[in-house]
């Protein structure tokens, strides 16, 4: 479970390195959205690339979810969700987008 | 975390082995709830995702999203999760004030972000732009509402937390309640990346 609590308190470095890199992941993502200078699909990639980077980075440092013994039920659940989430999510985004495409005749 | 076959009449030292083991059981317990409320997002952003585009002649998200406007928020959500790190320490050191201090910075900091959503939801909604004007904000209130309504729960629990800690101090209870109340924060910045990404950023796109 949550080791951190009892065997590797939560330390000032791995805290701050978890905000920097937050930080500098979060400005990188506004950045390239606001700057406009790069093709839609290249930001698109990159912003979801960054987002995803940032929640391991936050799980890493800030949760603590690791591979050691500790973090072992805690990273299965995870795991277990993430594909709950991904049925969820992809059969939806399926589903939605092959009905919006049988029902394009009959919009005017 | 493994379920105790411990019982009362044990030795001290079995005692305490169980009292840890209930606040490991406890916080493991506590993950399982975090996780099935990924699930509740994932459907808030599944709705999300179906129905971005369906604007009813509508505002678009380009045209009422302000993306210096959410920098803002996102940053009060970051610098929050921050300084909540740091109350843990304090509280790893038994430093009942510094903990207090560090949760109230943790809270003003959320304060700061709710109340900045509130503003931009109020605005909305003024400009006739509430969640009734299109499927598409349906699911913008529907999804950033209910991110911003745990992150109001977790406030008014993090003030229950401060007055805990300021009457009682930091006994085996309050430790474990506020590590459980740390990592319900640290969940709800890690729910907003995947909102300023997925909402906002591929909005204005």
């Amino acid at each position: 479970m949550q080791g951190h609590t009892e065997h590797a308190p939560v330390t000032t470095s791995s805290n701050t390195t978890g905000f920097v890199i937050s930080l500098l992941l979060t400005l990188a993502s506004f950045g390239m959205v606001a700057s406009g200078s790069f093709p839609v699909s290249m930001t698109l990639s990159a912003i979801v690339v960054l987002a995803v980077l940032q929640v391991i980075a936050q799980m890493h440092f800030f949760l603590h979810l690791d591979s050691s013994p500790s973090q072992r039920w805690n990273v299965m659940i995870l795991i277990y969700t993430l594909v709950i989430i991904a049925l969820l999510v992809v059969g939806t985004l399926w589903i939605m987008y092959n009905t919006s495409i049988r029902m394009m005749p009959m919009m005017h | 975390m493994s379920a105790t076959t411990l019982t009362h009449d044990h030795l001290h030292d079995a005692h305490h082995e169980e009292h840890h083991d209930a606040k490991e059981n406890a916080l493991f317990g506590f993950w399982i709830y975090l996780m099935t409320d990924c699930i509740l997002f994932a459907s808030l952003f599944a709705t999300y995702a179906v129905l971005r585009h369906n604007y009813a002649d509508g505002p678009t998200g380009q045209e009422i999203f302000d993306l210096k406007y959410v920098f803002v928020e996102t940053m009060f959500l970051l610098f929050s999760s921050f300084s909540n790190g740091f109350a843990m320490i304090s509280m790893h050191k038994k430093d009942r004030f510094g903990t207090l201090k560090w949760l109230m910075l943790t809270a003003l900091l959320g304060l700061g972000f709710v109340g900045m959503e509130v503003n931009e939801f109020a605005h909305l909604a003024m400009e006739g732009n509430g969640p009734d004007r299109s499927g598409f904000l349906s699911a913008f209130f529907g999804l950033v509402g209910t991110h911003g309504a745990h992150v109001s729960i977790g406030l008014i629990w993090m003030s229950v937390m401060m007055g805990q800690l300021y009457f009682k101090g930091i006994t085996p209870a309050i430790t474990s309640r506020i590590l459980r109340l740390s990592l319900f924060w640290h969940f709800l910045d890690i729910i907003w990346i995947m909102v300023f990404t997925v909402v906002y950023l591929m909005g204005v796109l």
